[in-house]
Protein backbone atom coordinates (compact mmCIF):
# COMPACT_ATOMS: atom_id res chain seq x y z
CA UNK A 1 0.00 0.00 0.00
CA UNK A 2 1.28 3.77 -0.97
CA UNK A 3 0.45 6.04 1.61
CA UNK A 4 1.36 9.73 0.94
CA UNK A 5 2.15 9.87 4.97
CA UNK A 6 5.41 10.48 6.58
CA UNK A 7 6.53 9.59 10.35
CA UNK A 8 7.57 12.67 11.80
CA UNK A 9 8.64 13.60 15.31
CA UNK A 10 5.93 16.49 16.80
CA UNK A 11 8.54 19.00 16.95
CA UNK A 12 10.00 18.30 13.48
CA UNK A 13 6.33 18.56 11.81
CA UNK A 14 5.80 21.56 13.46
CA UNK A 15 9.33 23.13 11.99
CA UNK A 16 8.32 21.76 8.60
CA UNK A 17 4.46 23.13 8.58
CA UNK A 18 6.00 26.69 9.56
CA UNK A 19 8.11 26.51 6.71
CA UNK A 20 5.57 25.26 4.13
CA UNK A 21 3.45 27.88 5.82
CA UNK A 22 5.78 30.27 3.93
CA UNK A 23 7.76 31.55 7.48
CA UNK A 24 11.30 32.31 6.66
CA UNK A 25 12.43 34.13 9.36
CA UNK A 26 13.23 32.21 13.36
CA UNK A 27 14.37 33.47 16.19
CA UNK A 28 14.89 31.59 19.51
CA UNK A 29 16.83 30.16 21.87
CA UNK A 30 16.76 26.57 23.03
CA UNK A 31 14.40 25.23 25.81
CA UNK A 32 13.35 21.41 25.83
CA UNK A 33 10.83 20.04 25.23
CA UNK A 34 11.04 22.08 21.92
CA UNK A 35 14.68 22.23 20.85
CA UNK A 36 14.07 20.15 17.89
CA UNK A 37 12.10 23.33 16.52
CA UNK A 38 14.88 25.69 16.14
CA UNK A 39 17.47 22.96 15.60
CA UNK A 40 15.65 21.97 12.76
CA UNK A 41 15.11 25.35 11.56
CA UNK A 42 18.67 26.10 11.77
CA UNK A 43 19.11 23.24 9.89
CA UNK A 44 16.21 23.90 7.09
CA UNK A 45 15.42 27.52 6.47
CA UNK A 46 18.37 28.33 5.14
CA UNK A 47 18.17 25.83 2.37
CA UNK A 48 15.00 27.44 1.33
CA UNK A 49 16.29 31.01 1.22
CA UNK A 50 15.57 31.96 5.06
CA UNK A 51 16.91 33.42 7.78
CA UNK A 52 17.92 31.34 11.35
CA UNK A 53 19.09 33.41 14.24
CA UNK A 54 19.75 32.02 17.21
CA UNK A 55 19.19 34.97 20.01
CA UNK A 56 21.07 35.10 22.86
CA UNK A 57 17.87 34.95 25.23
CA UNK A 58 14.12 34.37 24.75
CA UNK A 59 13.65 38.14 25.49
CA UNK A 60 16.38 38.91 22.72
CA UNK A 61 14.32 36.57 20.33
CA UNK A 62 10.95 37.90 20.63
CA UNK A 63 12.76 41.87 19.77
CA UNK A 64 14.06 40.61 16.88
CA UNK A 65 10.86 38.89 15.87
CA UNK A 66 9.08 42.51 16.94
CA UNK A 67 11.50 44.31 14.50
CA UNK A 68 11.87 41.30 11.35
CA UNK A 69 7.55 41.58 11.48
CA UNK A 70 7.34 45.30 11.16
CA UNK A 71 9.43 45.08 8.29
CA UNK A 72 6.99 42.91 6.62
CA UNK A 73 8.79 39.46 7.22
CA UNK A 74 7.02 36.07 8.02
CA UNK A 75 7.93 35.11 11.18
CA UNK A 76 8.13 32.20 13.53
CA UNK A 77 8.67 31.45 16.81
CA UNK A 78 8.93 28.64 19.75
CA UNK A 79 10.01 28.79 23.04
CA UNK A 80 8.44 26.10 26.16
CA UNK A 81 6.65 27.98 29.31
CA UNK A 82 9.19 29.79 31.33
CA UNK A 83 10.54 31.10 27.47
CA UNK A 84 7.31 32.30 26.26
CA UNK A 85 7.05 34.08 29.98
CA UNK A 86 9.97 35.71 28.86
CA UNK A 87 7.92 37.01 25.91
CA UNK A 88 5.20 38.42 27.23
CA UNK A 89 6.62 42.27 27.25
CA UNK A 90 7.00 41.81 23.34
CA UNK A 91 3.53 39.81 22.61
CA UNK A 92 2.02 43.26 24.33
CA UNK A 93 4.07 45.42 21.94
CA UNK A 94 3.18 43.27 18.95
CA UNK A 95 -0.37 43.55 19.75
CA UNK A 96 -0.28 47.42 20.00
CA UNK A 97 1.18 47.72 17.32
CA UNK A 98 -0.19 44.93 14.84
CA UNK A 99 2.45 43.17 14.12
CA UNK A 100 2.14 39.77 12.58
CA UNK A 101 3.68 36.93 13.97
CA UNK A 102 3.37 32.95 14.63
CA UNK A 103 4.79 31.72 18.11
CA UNK A 104 4.69 28.36 19.52
CA UNK A 105 4.26 27.20 23.15
CA UNK A 106 5.37 23.35 23.63
CA UNK A 107 4.46 24.05 27.28
CA UNK A 108 5.74 22.07 29.96
CA UNK A 109 5.07 21.73 34.46
CA UNK A 110 5.40 24.98 35.57
CA UNK A 111 5.42 27.23 37.59
CA UNK A 112 9.02 28.49 38.02
CA UNK A 113 11.80 27.14 35.80
CA UNK A 114 9.39 23.55 36.95
CA UNK A 115 9.93 20.82 34.97
CA UNK A 116 10.00 19.78 31.08
CA UNK A 117 7.55 17.12 31.01
CA UNK A 118 4.02 17.84 29.74
CA UNK A 119 1.90 20.57 31.23
CA UNK A 120 -1.64 22.93 30.18
CA UNK A 121 -0.46 25.37 33.20
CA UNK A 122 0.45 28.10 30.97
CA UNK A 123 -3.78 28.57 29.88
CA UNK A 124 -3.65 31.48 32.21
CA UNK A 125 -0.79 32.76 30.18
CA UNK A 126 -1.61 32.43 27.05
CA UNK A 127 -5.31 33.02 26.99
CA UNK A 128 -5.49 36.45 29.48
CA UNK A 129 -2.05 37.42 28.35
CA UNK A 130 1.15 37.68 30.49
CA UNK A 131 1.97 41.20 29.00
CA UNK A 132 0.47 44.60 30.18
CA UNK A 133 -1.97 46.59 28.76
CA UNK A 134 -5.73 45.38 26.72
CA UNK A 135 -5.06 42.93 24.34
CA UNK A 136 -5.68 39.54 22.88
CA UNK A 137 -3.76 37.29 21.43
CA UNK A 138 -5.58 34.15 19.62
CA UNK A 139 -4.81 30.72 20.42
CA UNK A 140 -5.35 27.60 18.94
CA UNK A 141 -4.19 24.15 20.98
CA UNK A 142 -3.65 21.17 18.35
CA UNK A 143 -4.58 17.41 19.85
CA UNK A 144 -2.32 15.59 17.28
CA UNK A 145 0.12 16.06 15.33
CA UNK A 146 -1.55 16.64 11.82
CA UNK A 147 -3.58 19.32 13.62
CA UNK A 148 -0.79 21.11 14.99
CA UNK A 149 0.56 20.76 11.52
CA UNK A 150 -3.05 22.53 9.70
CA UNK A 151 -2.64 25.04 12.09
CA UNK A 152 0.79 25.76 12.18
CA UNK A 153 0.48 25.91 8.13
CA UNK A 154 -2.66 27.87 8.58
CA UNK A 155 -1.00 30.41 11.20
CA UNK A 156 1.36 32.32 9.35
CA UNK A 157 -1.71 33.42 6.81
CA UNK A 158 -3.77 34.52 10.51
CA UNK A 159 -1.45 36.77 11.45
CA UNK A 160 -1.23 38.65 8.69
CA UNK A 161 -4.68 38.84 7.95
CA UNK A 162 -5.38 40.11 11.65
CA UNK A 163 -2.18 41.71 12.17
CA UNK A 164 -1.27 40.46 15.39
CA UNK A 165 0.72 37.52 17.03
CA UNK A 166 -1.20 33.74 16.76
CA UNK A 167 -0.29 31.30 19.38
CA UNK A 168 -0.32 27.57 19.02
CA UNK A 169 -0.82 25.84 22.12
CA UNK A 170 0.84 22.40 22.02
CA UNK A 171 2.54 20.16 25.08
CA UNK A 172 5.74 18.34 25.40
CA UNK A 173 3.39 15.08 24.88
CA UNK A 174 2.24 15.78 21.12
CA UNK A 175 5.99 17.48 20.28
CA UNK A 176 8.21 14.54 21.18
CA UNK A 177 5.86 11.88 19.73
CA UNK A 178 5.70 10.62 16.51
CA UNK A 179 2.66 10.03 14.09
CA UNK A 180 1.87 9.82 10.77
CA UNK A 181 1.54 13.35 8.82
CA UNK A 182 -0.13 14.19 5.79
CA UNK A 183 2.27 17.49 4.80
CA UNK A 184 0.74 20.47 3.01
CA UNK A 185 2.14 21.56 0.06
CA UNK A 186 4.95 24.75 0.13
CA UNK A 187 3.03 28.31 -0.23
CA UNK A 188 4.28 31.10 -2.31
CA UNK A 189 6.75 33.32 -0.55
CA UNK A 190 6.60 36.51 -1.88
CA UNK A 191 9.44 38.61 -2.81
CA UNK A 192 10.39 41.59 -0.98
CA UNK A 193 8.61 44.00 -3.96
CA UNK A 194 5.62 41.69 -3.18
CA UNK A 195 5.58 42.27 0.38
CA UNK A 196 6.06 45.88 0.25
CA UNK A 197 2.85 46.36 -2.28
CA UNK A 198 1.03 43.80 -0.19
CA UNK A 199 1.81 44.79 3.67
CA UNK A 200 0.97 47.91 3.08
CA UNK A 201 1.68 49.21 6.32
CA UNK A 202 5.33 47.98 6.78
CA UNK A 203 8.22 49.54 7.23
CA UNK A 204 10.07 48.13 3.88
CA UNK A 205 11.96 51.23 2.94
CA UNK A 206 11.02 54.61 2.62
CA UNK A 207 12.52 56.07 -1.18
CA UNK A 208 10.40 54.59 -3.47
CA UNK A 209 7.69 56.33 -2.34
CA UNK A 210 8.64 59.39 -1.48
CA UNK A 211 7.88 62.38 0.75
CA UNK A 212 7.10 61.99 4.47
CA UNK A 213 3.35 61.91 4.51
CA UNK A 214 3.55 58.77 2.97
CA UNK A 215 5.92 57.31 5.51
CA UNK A 216 4.75 54.01 7.07
CA UNK A 217 5.45 54.03 10.81
CA UNK A 218 4.90 50.60 13.65
CA UNK A 219 4.66 51.69 16.78
CA UNK A 220 3.29 51.37 20.41
CA UNK A 221 3.53 54.47 22.13
CA UNK A 222 0.88 56.67 22.27
CA UNK A 223 1.73 59.47 24.46
CA UNK A 224 -2.08 61.34 24.17
CA UNK A 225 -4.69 59.34 26.12
CA UNK A 226 -7.36 60.66 23.71
CA UNK A 227 -5.29 58.75 20.88
CA UNK A 228 -4.24 55.60 22.90
CA UNK A 229 -8.22 54.79 24.38
CA UNK A 230 -9.00 55.48 20.36
CA UNK A 231 -6.43 52.87 19.17
CA UNK A 232 -7.05 50.32 22.29
CA UNK A 233 -10.87 50.67 20.94
CA UNK A 234 -9.84 49.99 17.51
CA UNK A 235 -8.30 47.24 18.26
CA UNK A 236 -10.92 45.54 20.52
CA UNK A 237 -13.11 46.08 17.47
CA UNK A 238 -10.54 44.01 15.57
CA UNK A 239 -10.90 41.20 18.12
CA UNK A 240 -14.05 40.82 18.41
CA UNK A 241 -14.30 40.10 14.68
CA UNK A 242 -11.62 37.54 15.88
CA UNK A 243 -13.74 36.10 18.27
CA UNK A 244 -16.55 35.39 15.73
CA UNK A 245 -14.32 34.07 12.90
CA UNK A 246 -11.72 32.22 15.16
CA UNK A 247 -13.90 30.26 17.33
CA UNK A 248 -13.46 26.52 16.83
CA UNK A 249 -14.14 23.38 18.66
CA UNK A 250 -15.54 20.11 18.35
CA UNK A 251 -17.92 17.97 20.40
CA UNK A 252 -18.45 14.21 20.46
CA UNK A 253 -21.50 12.28 22.11
CA UNK A 254 -22.95 14.94 24.12
CA UNK A 255 -26.85 14.05 23.08
CA UNK A 256 -28.10 11.97 25.98
CA UNK A 257 -24.79 12.03 27.67
CA UNK A 258 -24.66 11.93 31.66
CA UNK A 259 -21.62 13.50 31.99
CA UNK A 260 -19.94 16.09 29.54
CA UNK A 261 -15.66 16.45 29.43
CA UNK A 262 -13.72 19.58 28.48
CA UNK A 263 -10.47 18.93 27.64
CA UNK A 264 -8.21 20.38 24.93
CA UNK A 265 -4.46 18.80 23.64
CA UNK A 266 -3.00 15.88 24.56
CA UNK A 267 -5.70 15.87 27.21
CA UNK A 268 -8.77 15.81 24.81
CA UNK A 269 -7.06 12.40 23.45
CA UNK A 270 -7.23 10.74 27.30
CA UNK A 271 -10.52 11.78 27.81
CA UNK A 272 -11.95 10.43 24.63
CA UNK A 273 -10.49 6.91 25.53
CA UNK A 274 -11.90 7.58 29.33
CA UNK A 275 -15.30 8.06 27.40
CA UNK A 276 -14.71 4.32 26.15
CA UNK A 277 -13.87 3.18 29.66
CA UNK A 278 -17.42 4.94 30.85
CA UNK A 279 -19.13 3.70 28.18
CA UNK A 280 -18.18 0.35 29.29
CA UNK A 281 -19.41 0.36 32.38
CA UNK A 282 -22.97 2.55 30.89
CA UNK A 283 -22.46 5.26 31.73
CA UNK A 284 -22.59 8.19 28.68
CA UNK A 285 -19.98 10.85 28.74
CA UNK A 286 -19.43 13.63 25.70
CA UNK A 287 -16.68 15.93 25.03
CA UNK A 288 -16.34 19.56 24.28
CA UNK A 289 -12.45 19.86 22.64
CA UNK A 290 -12.09 23.61 22.10
CA UNK A 291 -9.42 24.11 19.58
CA UNK A 292 -9.12 27.85 19.94
CA UNK A 293 -9.14 28.55 23.62
CA UNK A 294 -8.95 32.31 22.60
CA UNK A 295 -11.53 33.12 21.73
CA UNK A 296 -12.85 30.55 23.95
CA UNK A 297 -16.23 28.33 22.30
CA UNK A 298 -19.16 29.51 24.37
CA UNK A 299 -21.44 28.53 22.18
CA UNK A 300 -20.21 25.23 22.15
CA UNK A 301 -22.06 24.71 25.79
CA UNK A 302 -24.96 25.43 24.04
CA UNK A 303 -25.25 22.28 22.34
CA UNK A 304 -25.01 19.92 25.93
CA UNK A 305 -27.88 18.19 26.60
CA UNK A 306 -29.35 19.60 29.60
CA UNK A 307 -31.90 16.89 30.25
CA UNK A 308 -29.09 14.32 30.77
CA UNK A 309 -26.29 16.34 31.46
CA UNK A 310 -25.78 16.25 35.43
CA UNK A 311 -22.47 17.66 35.39
CA UNK A 312 -19.08 19.11 33.22
CA UNK A 313 -15.35 18.17 34.05
CA UNK A 314 -12.79 20.31 32.96
CA UNK A 315 -9.72 17.86 32.32
CA UNK A 316 -6.47 19.73 32.60
CA UNK A 317 -2.74 19.28 33.14
CA UNK A 318 -3.08 22.48 35.55
CA UNK A 319 -4.61 23.12 39.00
CA UNK A 320 -7.58 24.47 37.26
CA UNK A 321 -7.37 26.97 35.14
CA UNK A 322 -9.50 26.85 32.04
CA UNK A 323 -12.28 25.85 34.33
CA UNK A 324 -12.98 29.51 34.47
CA UNK A 325 -13.76 29.70 31.01
CA UNK A 326 -15.68 26.65 31.53
CA UNK A 327 -17.39 28.41 34.41
CA UNK A 328 -17.98 31.22 32.47
CA UNK A 329 -19.87 29.10 29.38
CA UNK A 330 -22.17 27.09 31.93
CA UNK A 331 -23.40 30.48 33.08
CA UNK A 332 -24.82 28.77 36.10
CA UNK A 333 -26.55 25.84 33.77
CA UNK A 334 -24.91 23.37 35.38
CA UNK A 335 -21.92 22.87 38.07
CA UNK A 336 -17.84 22.82 36.68
CA UNK A 337 -15.73 19.76 38.72
CA UNK A 338 -11.96 19.43 37.55
CA UNK A 339 -10.34 16.42 36.96
CA UNK A 340 -6.15 17.23 36.99
CA UNK A 341 -3.21 16.30 37.55
CA UNK A 342 -0.35 18.53 37.18
CA UNK A 343 3.65 19.58 37.46
CA UNK A 344 4.29 17.20 34.24
CA UNK A 345 2.19 14.59 35.46
CA UNK A 346 0.17 12.96 32.98
CA UNK A 347 -3.65 11.66 34.27
CA UNK A 348 -4.28 7.90 32.47
CA UNK A 349 -7.75 7.52 31.11
CA UNK A 350 -9.09 5.26 34.12
CA UNK A 351 -7.85 7.73 36.22
CA UNK A 352 -9.99 10.90 34.88
CA UNK A 353 -13.10 8.37 34.26
CA UNK A 354 -12.99 7.19 37.64
CA UNK A 355 -12.96 11.05 38.62
CA UNK A 356 -16.33 11.50 36.36
CA UNK A 357 -18.00 8.59 38.00
CA UNK A 358 -17.01 10.14 41.64
CA UNK A 359 -18.36 13.53 40.67
CA UNK A 360 -21.58 11.39 39.11
CA UNK A 361 -22.34 9.51 42.48
CA UNK A 362 -21.60 12.34 44.83
CA UNK A 363 -24.55 14.21 42.57
CA UNK A 364 -26.55 11.64 44.05
CA UNK B 1 -11.32 -4.55 14.43
CA UNK B 2 -8.15 -4.86 16.49
CA UNK B 3 -5.67 -2.18 18.52
CA UNK B 4 -2.40 -3.13 19.83
CA UNK B 5 -0.68 -1.20 22.74
CA UNK B 6 2.91 -2.31 23.21
CA UNK B 7 5.69 -1.28 25.08
CA UNK B 8 9.45 -1.20 24.11
CA UNK B 9 12.17 -1.03 26.94
CA UNK B 10 15.75 -1.35 28.01
CA UNK B 11 18.63 0.39 28.64
CA UNK B 12 20.16 3.39 26.22
CA UNK B 13 22.13 2.13 23.45
CA UNK B 14 20.01 -1.41 22.91
CA UNK B 15 18.11 -0.03 20.17
CA UNK B 16 14.75 -0.21 21.89
CA UNK B 17 13.45 3.43 20.34
CA UNK B 18 14.59 2.17 17.27
CA UNK B 19 12.01 -0.90 17.52
CA UNK B 20 9.08 1.26 18.29
CA UNK B 21 9.83 3.15 15.47
CA UNK B 22 10.12 0.56 12.83
CA UNK B 23 6.53 -1.10 13.81
CA UNK B 24 4.93 2.84 14.05
CA UNK B 25 6.69 3.14 9.97
CA UNK B 26 5.66 -0.15 8.94
CA UNK B 27 2.32 -0.15 10.59
CA UNK B 28 1.88 3.18 8.57
CA UNK B 29 3.16 2.19 5.22
CA UNK B 30 0.04 -0.66 5.95
CA UNK B 31 -1.99 2.50 6.04
CA UNK B 32 -2.85 1.78 10.01
CA UNK B 33 -3.14 4.26 12.53
CA UNK B 34 -0.48 4.76 14.67
CA UNK B 35 1.18 6.65 17.58
CA UNK B 36 5.06 6.45 18.87
CA UNK B 37 5.86 7.71 22.41
CA UNK B 38 9.00 7.95 23.82
CA UNK B 39 9.99 8.70 27.33
CA UNK B 40 12.00 11.94 27.82
CA UNK B 41 13.69 13.60 30.25
CA UNK B 42 17.12 13.88 31.34
CA UNK B 43 18.40 10.00 30.23
CA UNK B 44 22.07 9.57 29.47
CA UNK B 45 24.07 6.86 27.79
CA UNK B 46 22.88 3.93 29.48
CA UNK B 47 20.22 5.09 31.45
CA UNK B 48 16.44 3.55 30.85
CA UNK B 49 15.12 4.26 27.63
CA UNK B 50 11.31 3.35 26.80
CA UNK B 51 9.01 3.92 24.42
CA UNK B 52 5.08 2.85 24.12
CA UNK B 53 3.77 1.86 20.72
CA UNK B 54 -0.25 2.01 19.81
CA UNK B 55 -0.96 0.44 15.95
CA UNK B 56 -4.60 0.73 15.16
CA UNK B 57 -7.26 -0.06 12.20
CA UNK B 58 -9.04 3.36 13.79
CA UNK B 59 -7.67 6.76 14.88
CA UNK B 60 -5.55 5.82 18.09
CA UNK B 61 -6.92 8.26 20.95
CA UNK B 62 -4.61 7.83 23.35
CA UNK B 63 -0.76 7.55 22.78
CA UNK B 64 -0.58 7.01 26.47
CA UNK B 65 -0.91 3.45 27.89
CA UNK B 66 -1.70 1.99 30.95
CA UNK B 67 -1.97 -1.51 29.86
CA UNK B 68 -0.49 -3.45 27.33
CA UNK B 69 -0.53 -6.37 24.77
CA UNK B 70 2.89 -6.61 24.15
CA UNK B 71 5.44 -5.33 26.45
CA UNK B 72 9.46 -5.80 25.22
CA UNK B 73 11.98 -5.76 28.12
CA UNK B 74 15.62 -5.74 27.38
CA UNK B 75 17.05 -5.53 30.87
CA UNK B 76 15.71 -6.77 34.18
CA UNK B 77 14.55 -3.46 35.36
CA UNK B 78 12.15 -2.95 32.22
CA UNK B 79 11.06 -6.73 32.98
CA UNK B 80 10.09 -5.94 36.97
CA UNK B 81 8.64 -2.39 35.60
CA UNK B 82 6.66 -3.58 32.60
CA UNK B 83 5.69 -7.41 33.18
CA UNK B 84 3.21 -5.95 35.31
CA UNK B 85 1.36 -4.15 33.06
CA UNK B 86 0.99 -6.61 30.45
CA UNK B 87 -2.88 -7.58 30.08
CA UNK B 88 -4.01 -10.81 31.06
CA UNK B 89 -2.93 -12.85 27.97
CA UNK B 90 -0.37 -10.66 26.94
CA UNK B 91 2.91 -11.53 25.31
CA UNK B 92 6.18 -10.59 27.09
CA UNK B 93 9.58 -11.05 25.09
CA UNK B 94 12.46 -10.79 27.50
CA UNK B 95 16.44 -10.36 26.77
CA UNK B 96 17.19 -14.32 27.87
CA UNK B 97 20.97 -12.74 27.42
CA UNK B 98 20.68 -10.62 30.59
CA UNK B 99 17.36 -11.58 32.03
CA UNK B 100 17.91 -14.61 34.62
CA UNK B 101 14.76 -14.67 36.40
CA UNK B 102 11.64 -16.05 34.40
CA UNK B 103 8.45 -14.42 34.43
CA UNK B 104 6.69 -14.08 37.68
CA UNK B 105 2.98 -14.37 36.03
CA UNK B 106 0.97 -17.45 34.47
CA UNK B 107 -1.52 -15.68 32.84
CA UNK B 108 0.58 -13.90 30.21
CA UNK B 109 2.45 -15.50 27.12
CA UNK B 110 6.71 -15.32 27.91
CA UNK B 111 8.82 -15.70 24.76
CA UNK B 112 12.80 -15.90 26.34
CA UNK B 113 15.34 -14.81 23.37
CA UNK B 114 18.81 -15.15 23.83
CA UNK B 115 19.11 -11.88 21.12
CA UNK B 116 23.31 -11.72 22.51
CA UNK B 117 23.98 -15.09 21.47
CA UNK B 118 22.02 -15.36 18.29
CA UNK B 119 23.59 -11.77 17.18
CA UNK B 120 26.99 -13.15 18.21
CA UNK B 121 26.21 -15.87 15.68
CA UNK B 122 25.35 -13.57 12.73
CA UNK B 123 28.95 -12.05 13.58
CA UNK B 124 27.75 -8.25 14.53
CA UNK B 125 26.30 -7.58 18.11
CA UNK B 126 24.39 -5.15 16.72
CA UNK B 127 21.85 -6.67 15.45
CA UNK B 128 20.29 -7.85 18.76
CA UNK B 129 17.41 -5.64 18.62
CA UNK B 130 16.49 -6.71 15.58
CA UNK B 131 16.63 -10.45 16.84
CA UNK B 132 14.18 -9.67 19.01
CA UNK B 133 12.03 -7.17 16.86
CA UNK B 134 11.56 -10.16 14.66
CA UNK B 135 10.61 -12.78 17.21
CA UNK B 136 7.81 -9.80 18.37
CA UNK B 137 6.47 -9.60 15.03
CA UNK B 138 6.26 -12.91 13.51
CA UNK B 139 4.54 -13.92 17.07
CA UNK B 140 2.16 -11.20 17.19
CA UNK B 141 1.48 -9.97 13.64
CA UNK B 142 1.25 -6.67 14.54
CA UNK B 143 2.85 -5.83 11.21
CA UNK B 144 3.85 -8.14 8.66
CA UNK B 145 7.22 -9.08 7.86
CA UNK B 146 7.13 -7.49 4.35
CA UNK B 147 6.41 -4.44 5.96
CA UNK B 148 9.31 -4.35 8.20
CA UNK B 149 11.23 -4.79 5.11
CA UNK B 150 9.89 -2.42 3.21
CA UNK B 151 11.02 0.31 6.24
CA UNK B 152 14.64 -1.45 5.79
CA UNK B 153 15.08 -0.01 2.84
CA UNK B 154 13.54 3.45 3.55
CA UNK B 155 15.59 3.37 7.09
CA UNK B 156 18.92 1.99 5.46
CA UNK B 157 19.90 4.21 2.68
CA UNK B 158 23.22 5.11 1.24
CA UNK B 159 26.53 3.08 3.19
CA UNK B 160 23.77 1.58 5.57
CA UNK B 161 21.97 -0.11 2.36
CA UNK B 162 24.68 -2.98 2.89
CA UNK B 163 23.52 -3.65 6.19
CA UNK B 164 20.18 -4.55 4.86
CA UNK B 165 20.80 -8.62 4.58
CA UNK B 166 22.26 -9.10 7.99
CA UNK B 167 19.47 -7.20 9.51
CA UNK B 168 16.77 -9.03 7.23
CA UNK B 169 18.69 -12.53 8.64
CA UNK B 170 18.67 -11.29 12.23
CA UNK B 171 15.16 -10.69 11.98
CA UNK B 172 13.75 -13.95 10.55
CA UNK B 173 15.97 -15.28 13.06
CA UNK B 174 18.13 -17.60 10.37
Amino acid sequence: MITDKVLMKGNEAFAEAAIRGGARLYFGYPITPQSEVPEYMSRELPKVGGAFVQAESELGAINMAYGAGAAGGTVFISSSSPGIALMQEGMSFLCSAEVPLLALNVSRGGPGIGGIQPGQADYYQVTRGGGNGDYRIPVFAPSNIQEAVDLLYEGTELAQKWQNPIMILADGMIAQMMEPVRLPEYKKVLTPDEIAAHRDWACTGFDDRGGAENRRVVKSLRMQPEKLEEHVEYLFEKYARAEKELCRYETENLEGAGVVFVAFGTTARITREAIEILAAQGIKAGLIRPISLWPFPNKAFDEIDYKTTKAVISAELSMGQMITDVQIALNGRLPAFLAHRTGGMVPTSPEVAARAKAVLEGLK
Amino acid sequence: MSTYKMFFAGSGGQGVLMMGQIVTYAAMLEGKEATFLPSYGPEMRGGTANCTVVVSDKPVSCPIIYEADIAVAMNLPSMDKFEPMLKKGGKLFYNKSLIERDQNRDDIDAYAIDIAGRAAALGNDKVANMVMLGEVVRNTGVVSIESVFHVFEKVFTGRKAALIPLNKQAFLGE
